[in-house]
């Protein structure tokens, strides 16, 4: 094999090359300098700075679920390193193939608390999927490589690799592809066949089932299978959190989210079925509530290609390890040798589930002082965007309704952290999104809590040419906590009240924050702006777009189980339960 | 009900790979009753023996945890019928010349064995499974224990099978 003679720091940037990767996110320091003498000159990696390593992170992450390619972020030793961790922990909760790449005090220095050190591979131990600590030149390609493969086989993560610097400088004979050493990594994407024709008994003899389905679905690319199994079934499905858009929402058969604040009919589905057909998801204590009391008299077929997420949190009668893509379509043929040309009847079921559907729609009331409704202003963004367009969201009440009133019809569509809860995810991974997915319009739909957490990428974007929309729903406050505290805390807002609204000192004014950072940047505090705000935002591609929209503060997310109570008590509004018939 | 289970996990000796398995159970908030590790009869491979109380679903739970890790090959737990345990001891007692004997006495009991004399106390190995090795520190205790050092358990399976057939591709 022909071999070249290279530095450490230049055999890390072919490596990342020649492993198909075209972006990185990152921002240089002492220990990582080698590294990015020789990115200058690559012709095929484009290299994006930011302005905090957050960004990088989260920007990595949002380029990563909007392509389903990895996500790629570099950072120097120390606090470069521990400004990384928040992003890392985010993509390790929600399965999302990333490459972290930090660089490292020179080896024989480590241990001396030498200048910017920290020990980052102990730091991430229980937030990545696995992690390196590099200390040789000629180790790069190996590592590089088992990296990249264990963040995109089996169930996707975040991977680590701590460079030192004396390993950047170092010169070996380079040589492509390297021996990839990974005996102890084995996922299972190919399914027992005996497991999946019991799921299919299970199925055929049940009377009401659903499809529960979580991100894993989006994860694995298996949409269409999704539908096709969907439609022979004639189940009703829901889509998690994580899993909006894997199933589109304008299908009949679709129910909503389910969990804490799900409609009522996928909630209720869930309590009231005999079956889960579970798909890449995890049974969250969002999704469940009360453990005990969920879905009491259903009997459980838990899909994922994570072994250990099977039986974790609930029993299942049929387990299946493997790739959700390869389970469905195994499934779906499994059924219909079953089902010769009968279908399942499912028709009480649905004379229920529709009854429900019809009953208790996805509704908001409007602001009693009148401002605008977050929720008609989220619900036009969606409306006027489309369902090509990109949606990041950040964590609260924002996310909770862009989840809820967007329509979703494609999977990576949505964007959002859902099992950390980062405040701050939406504009860096937007901008990462918008990165991968250049010719997508995308939205970062945020709070007024949440955008002043990382709103520094907007110098990125502008300076980088990333034309991204930010909506800033801003009720002047930390909106699901305020929420919390009206309901469980007697009104009393410690601490939520941000002070941003158009009645308060408005410190910081997001107009002239926006237009600092070259942003177009307005306000709307009108019913009759929004749209043409919107359209504006849609039209405006020479730079960033910063929306403040001056949302009433009082508008609360509903439905709403509260935290650890049973999904039985689904609350559609405040003090509104829905009402049962009598036999319920 | 929580009892005591014997975890053997065949590893590849890399740098951080005990913590990586110590932090899986302290995480959780599992005590570890013992630990060993040491080189195996193939090369970069290390064993780890864990002794730890769990009920059936945690157990579950953390093999299945440990199978993640990038690091380990191959996990097994050693059931009491179908495996033998031991642990070592090292054991400091206080001896005078009226009691020596007597030590010296409970130390050919045991099959146990004096590995350093001096005047005033003696140092006795001793190997043998939990029980055994309980039963000889409570003989050993009115002498006066002055230093005990144990292993933890190593384990294996009986019978002809070895637990690292078939590890390495």
């Amino acid at each position: 094999m022909a071999t070249e003679t290279l530095t450490g720091a230049q055999a890390l940037i072919r490596s990342l090359e020649l492993l198909g990767v075209d972006t990185v996110f990152g921002l240089p320091g002492g220990a990582i300098l080698p590294t990015y003498d020789p990115l200058m000159d690559s012709k095929k990696l484009r290299h994006i700075l930011v302005r905090h390593e957050q960004g990088a992170g989260h920007a990595a992450e949002g380029y990563a679920a909007a392509s389903g390619r990895v996500g790629v972020c570099i950072a120097t030793s120390g606090p470069g390193a521990t400004n990384l961790v928040t992003a890392i922990a985010d993509a390790h909760m929600d399965s999302v193939p990333m490459l972290a790449i930090t660089g490292q005090v020179n080896s024989f220095a480590i241990g001396t608390d030498a200048f910017q050190e920290a020990d980052i591979v102990g730091i991430t131990m229980p937030i990545t999927k696995h992690s390196f600590l590099v200390t040789r030149a000629e180790d790069i390609p190996g590592v590089v490589a088992a990296a990249y493969e264990i963040a995109t086989t089996g169930r996707p993560g975040p991977v680590l690799i701590d460079f030192a610097k004396d390993a950047q400088n170092g010169k070996f004979e380079f040589s492509w592809p390297p021996k990839i050493d990974l005996p102890g990594f084995r996922p299972i994407t190919d399914p027992h066949g005996k497991q999946v024709q019991a799921a299919a008994e299970l199925i055929l003899k049940s009377h009401k089932p659903i499809l529960y389905v979580g991100g894993g679905v989006i994860r694995a690319e298996a949409s269409n299978e999704l539908l096709a199994l969907a439609e022979l079934l004639h189940a009703p499905v829901t889509t998690t959190l994580m899993a909006r858009g894997a199933f589109p929402d304008s299908h009949p058969q679709h129910l909503g989210m389910p969990g804490m604040h799900g409609t009522v009919p996928a909630v209720t589905a869930l309590q009231k079925s005999d079956l889960l057909i579970t798909l890449g998801a995890r049974f969250d204590d969002r999704v469940t509530g009360d453990i005990k009391s969920f879905a009491k008299g259903a009997k459980v077929i838990h899909v994922d290609i994570d072994p250990a997420e099977i039986g974790k949190i609930r029993h299942a009668d049929v387990p299946i390890v493997g790739d959700a893509k390869v389970v469905i379509l195994m499934l779906i043929a499994e059924l219909k040798a079953q089902m010769k040309n009968s279908r399942p009847d499912y028709e009480d079921w649905w004379v229920f589930l529709n009854g429900l559907k019809e009953r208790y729609p996805l509704g908001y009331s409007e602001t009693e002082d009148g401002k605008l409704s977050p929720q008609y202003v989220i619900q036009r963004i969606g409306e006027l965007s489309g369902p090509e367009a990109i949606f990041a969201a950040g964590v609260g009440q924002h996310q909770m309704w862009s989840a809820q009133f967007i329509k979703y019809e494609r999977p990576n569509s949505w964007l959002n952290s859902g099992g950390l809860g980062t405040m701050g995810y939406a504009v860096p991974a937007a901008m990462g999104a918008k990165v991968a997915q250049p010719d997508r319009l995308v939205w970062a739909i945020d709070g007024d809590g949440c955008f002043q957490m990382t709103n520094q990428e907007l110098a990125t974007c502008t300076i980088n040419d990333i034309p991204i929309k930010v909506a800033i729903i801003n009720n002047s406050s930390l909106g699901m906590v305020r929420q919390w505290q009206t309901l469980f805390y007697n009104s009393r807002y410690s601490n939520t009240d941000l002070n941003t609204g158009t009645d308060t000192i408005m410190v910081p004014d997001f107009v002239k924050l926006g237009e600092a950072y070259g942003c177009l940047a307005i306000r709307v505090e009108k019913i009759e702006d929004v749209d043409a705000a919107i359209k504006l935002a849609m039209e405006t591609n020479d730079r960033p777009v910063v929306i403040d929209f001056i949302v009433g503060r009082d508008a609360m997310v509903w439905p709403m189980v509260p935290s650890g109570i049973s999904n039985d008590a689904v609350q559609y509004a405040r003090d509104a339960a829905p009402i049962w018939d009598g036999d319920e | 009900m929580t009892t005591q289970h014997v975890l053997s996990l065949l590893v590849e000796n890399k740098p951080g790979i005990l913590t990586r398995v110590a932090a899986l159970f302290a995480r959780r908030g599992y005590n570890i009753e013992s630990l060993a590790v040491g080189t195996t009869e193939i090369e970069g491979v290390s064993r780890i023996t864990v002794v730890v109380s769990l009920d059936g679903l945690p157990l579950e739970q953390v093999t299945k945890q440990l199978n993640k890790l990038i690091n380990v090959l191959k996990i097994v737990e050693l059931e009491e019928e179908t495996s033998v345990a031991r642990d070592h001891m090292l054991v400091k007692v206080r001896t005078d010349s009226s009691t020596r004997s007597q030590v010296l006495e409970a130390v050919t009991l045991f099959r146990a064995r004096v590995i350093d004399v001096v005047s005033d106390a003696v140092v006795i190995e001793v190997t043998g499974d939990t029980a055994k090795c309980q039963a000889f520190l409570k003989v050993l205790e009115p002498f006066g224990i002055k230093e005990l050092v144990q292993s933890g358990a190593i384990a294996v399976s009986r019978g002809s099978k070895s637990m690292s057939e078939k590890v390495l591709r």
